[in-house]
C-alpha cells in the first residue's frame, strides 16, 4: 500500500509546489472574498436606515405665497426652496445664453410652471444654505441668492453664475397635486 | 551606551519581572537604561507633552461621555447640563476643550522642531511618517469632537466637510450619503461621529506606540543633526530627561490652566453656543484654529487661480481644493526624500535656515487667512501663500539641499558640547 505521504514525496517538487501555490492562492482568495461580503452589511448599516427613507416626501400649500414671495419647507431634513416668480425673473432666466452658463442648463427644463421654481436650497460648493429667500436678503450679483460662505452667485433660475460652486442648485422631483398643491420627493 | 539591565532587590518585583519583563522594559524605554543624546534642548518637550495631553483627554473624555448624550433633540441641553448641573462638568468641559487647541499647539511644534534640526532624514524616516498620520487622526478626532456639542458651528463645520467628499467624480454624493446616514447632517450622522469620536483616540494610542518604538530603534536625533555614538555623548534618560520633561510638564500645565481658568472660550466659536439649526447657515463658518491653514489652502483653489488651470481639464476647482488640502499634510510622507542634503540640523545649513523661518511664517500667514472672509484681497494673499507651501515643499527645499555649501560639522556630540563648555 502506498500512503498519502509516499504518494505526495514521490511526485516532483515542482509539481508538489505548484500544488500547494494554488490551494494556497484559492484558500486565500475565498478567504479573502469572505471577508469582503462579512464587510458589506457593516458598511450598508451606515446608509440610511428605511425609516430615513420613509421621510421622504413633503407636500407643500403654495395658495398663501404671493408673487415676487419665497418660502423655505423641509424636505429630507434639508431646506427646498419655493419662489414664486415675477414675469421679470422668467424673463431674465430665459434671456441667458447657455454660453454664459458654468453649468448649462436652460430655465424651461428647470421648472414645470414657470412661474414656480422649486429647488434644493443646499450650496453645491459645500453645502451652506444660500441667502436670497427674504427680500431683506442680499441676492447676489445676478438677483437670484447668494453664498455667503465663499461666495457663489445664483440667478433667477438658481444656475450657478459665478463662484466655487460647480453645479447648479439641484430640482427635487415633485407633482402638482392640483393648482397649488405640490408634493416633493 | 549599553547599560546592562537593572537587578531589582525587592522580591515581588523579582517575581513579576521573571514572569513579565515589564520594569526592565519601563527601564530601558524611559529609564537610566535608555541612552538619551546629551544635548537635547527644550524643543525635546514637545512629544511627551503632546502624550501627556493626550492622557489628559482620555480621562476627561470618558467622565464627558457619562454626561453626555448624542441625540440631536438633546446632545446641546446635555453639553449645557455639563456645564451648568454637574459637579466640575465645567471645569472637565473646559479642559477638553482647551486641551484639544494644547494637543495641536504641542503637536505643531514637535513637527517643525523636526523639520527645524532635519529630525525627518534618514534612518527617522518610518518614525517622521508615523508622526504624519498620528496628525491625520488627530484632525479626525477633534472634528468629529466638535459636532458633539451640536451648536451652530458644529452643525455647520460638519456639513461643509463632509461635502467635501460630494467632489469625488461618480461616487461621491453616495459617499456622502453613506458618510451622514441619510440627506443631511442628521440624527445617524450625530451618532456615528460620538461613536468615531471615542475610538479615534485609542488609533492614536496604537499609532503613538509605533512612534515610539521606532523612536527607541535609533533613538533621539539631536540639535546638532550628529549621530551620537560614543559613550560620552549620551547621557541616561531617567533622572535627567524624566525631571526635564516633568518641568516641562509644568510649564505647560501653567498655560493650559491659565486659559481653562481665565480665558476658557478664547480658541472657541461664540456661534457653536446657539443650537445647530439646519435652516440657518451662520455668516461665517470658521473652522477651529488648528485647521485654519488647510482651509485657507481649500479655499484659495478658485476658477482664476493660476495652479488650477493645468488640471482645469480634468477637475472642478472644487475637488482641485480638496485634493490640495489632502496634499498639504500628505506631502509630508516626502520630506525625507524630498530634502536632498545629508545635513540634518539648520545649525549648520545658513540658507536654508532663512527659508525654513519664511516657511514658518507662510504657515501662519495661511491661518490668518483661513480666518478672513473669502473676498478680495484675501483671497489673492491666499492663493500666494498657498503657492508658496507648496513651491517650498516641492521645489526649494530638493534645490538648497543641491546649492547650499553647509556650514562644518562637529565630528561628535561631546566634542562639540565639551569645547563649548570650556
Ligand atoms: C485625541 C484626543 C481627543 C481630542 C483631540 C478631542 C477633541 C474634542 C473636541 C475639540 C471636542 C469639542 C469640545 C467643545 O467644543 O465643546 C470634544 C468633545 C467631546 N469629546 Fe473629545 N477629544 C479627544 C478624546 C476624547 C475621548 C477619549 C473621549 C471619550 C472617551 C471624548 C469624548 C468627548 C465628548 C463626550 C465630547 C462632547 C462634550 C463636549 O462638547 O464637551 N473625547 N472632543
Ligand atoms: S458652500 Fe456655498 S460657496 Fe461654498
Amino acid at each position: 500500500m502506498v500512503s498519502s505521504a509516499d504518494a505526495a514525496l514521490s511526485t516532483s517538487d515542482s509539481d508538489e509546489k505548484s500544488r500547494r501555490d494554488f490551494l494556497l492562492v484559492a484558500t486565500s482568495t475565498i478567504g479573502g472574498l469572505g471577508m469582503a461580503l462579512a464587510a458589506w452589511p457593516l458598511i450598508h448599516s451606515m446608509n440610511p436606515a428605511k425609516d430615513t427613507l420613509a421621510l421622504s416626501t413633503t407636500e407643500v400649500d403654495l395658495s398663501p405665497i404671493e408673487k415676487g414671495q419665497s418660502i423655505t419647507v423641509v424636505w429630507q431634513g434639508k431646506p427646498v426652496f419655493v419662489r414664486h416668480r415675477t414675469a421679470d425673473e422668467i424673463e431674465q432666466a430665459r434671456s441667458v445664453s447657455n454660453d454664459d452658463l458654468a453649468d448649462p442648463e436652460s430655465d424651461e427644463d428647470r421648472v414645470q410652471k414657470a412661474e414656480w421654481l422649486i429647488m434644493v436650497g443646499v450650496c453645491t460648493h459645500l453645502g451652506c444654505i444660500p441667502l436670497g429667500q427674504k427680500s431683506s436678503e442680499p441676492k447676489g450679483e445676478f438677483g437670484g441668492w447668494f453664498c455667503p460662505c465663499h461666495g457663489s452667485h445664483y440667478d433667477t433660475s438658481g444656475r450657478i453664475r459665478k463662484g466655487p460652486a460647480p453645479k447648479n442648485l439641484a430640482v427635487p422631483g415633485y407633482v402638482f397635486l392640483d393648482d397649488t398643491t405640490v408634493k416633493i420627493g | 551606551m549599553s547599560s546592562s539591565p537593572i537587578e531589582f532587590k525587592n522580591p515581588v518585583l523579582k517575581w513579576v519581572e521573571y514572569r513579565l519583563p515589564v520594569f526592565s522594559f519601563i527601564d530601558s524605554s524611559v529609564g537610566g537604561s535608555y541612552p538619551a543624546p546629551r544635548n537635547l534642548n527644550y524643543w525635546w518637550n514637545f512629544g511627551s507633552l503632546a502624550g501627556i495631553i493626550l492622557a489628559v483627554m482620555v480621562a476627561t473624555g470618558i467622565v464627558l461621555a457619562m454626561h453626555y448624550t448624542a441625540h440631536v433633540d438633546y446632545a446641546f441641553d446635555s453639553v449645557e447640563r455639563i456645564m451648568r448641573d454637574v459637579n466640575y462638568g465645567w471645569l472637565i468641559r473646559y479642559i477638553h476643550m482647551n486641551g484639544g487647541s494644547m494637543f495641536f499647539i504641542c503637536v505643531y511644534i514637535h513637527m517643525f522642531r523636526g523639520m527645524y534640526y532635519g529630525s525627518y532624514k534618514e534612518p527617522r524616516e518610518l518614525l517622521w511618517i508615523i508622526g504624519v498620520f498620528i496628525l491625520l487622526a488627530m484632525m479626525a478626532t477633534a472634528f468629529l469632537g466638535y459636532v458633539l456639542p451640536w451648536g451652530q458651528m458644529s452643525f455647520w463645520g460638519a456639513t461643509v466637510i463632509t461635502s467635501m467628499f460630494s467632489a469625488i467624480p461618480y461616487v461621491g454624493d453616495a459617499l456622502v450619503t453613506l458618510l451622514w446616514g441619510g440627506f443631511s447632517v442628521d440624527n445617524p450622522t450625530l451618532n456615528r461621529f460620538y461613536s468615531l469620536h471615542y475610538l479615534l483616540p485609542f488609533v492614536l494610542f496604537g499609532l503613538v506606540f509605533v512612534h515610539l518604538w521606532a523612536l527607541h530603534v535609533h533613538r533621539s536625533n539631536n540639535p546638532l543633526g550628529v549621530e551620537a555614538r560614543e559613550p560620552e555623548d549620551f547621557i541616561p534618560f531617567h533622572p535627567y530627561y524624566t525631571i526635564k520633561d516633568l518641568f516641562g510638564m509644568g510649564v505647560l500645565l501653567i498655560f493650559f490652566l491659565g486659559f481653562v481658568f481665565y480665558a476658557p472660550n478664547f480658541f472657541g466659536e461664540p456661534d457653536n453656543y446657539i443650537e445647530a439649526n439646519p435652516m440657518v447657515t451662520p455668516a461665517h463658518i470658521v473652522p477651529e484654529w488648528y485647521f485654519l491653514p488647510f482651509y485657507a489652502i481649500l479655499r484659495a483653489f478658485t476658477a482664476d487661480f493660476f495652479m488650477y488651470w493645468p488640471v482645469a481639464w480634468l477637475m472642478s476647482a472644487k475637488l482641485a481644493g480638496v485634493l490640495a488640502m489632502f496634499a498639504a499634510t500628505l506631502i509630508l510622507v516626502l520630506l525625507p526624500w524630498l530634502d536632498t542634503s545629508k545635513v540634518r540640523s539648520n545649525k549648520f545649513r545658513p540658507i536654508n535656515k532663512q527659508f525654513f523661518w519664511i516657511f514658518v511664517a507662510d504657515c501662519l500667514l495661511l491661518g490668518y487667512i483661513g480666518a478672513k472672509p473669502a473676498e478680495g484681497n484675501f483671497i489673492i494673499i491666499g492663493q500666494i501663500a498657498t503657492f508658496y507651501y507648496f513651491f517650498h515643499l516641492v521645489v526649494l527645499v530638493p534645490l538648497i539641499g543641491i546649492l547650499e555649501r553647509p556650514k562644518p560639522i562637529p565630528e561628535s556630540i561631546s566634542t562639540a558640547v565639551i569645547k563649548s563648555a570650556e
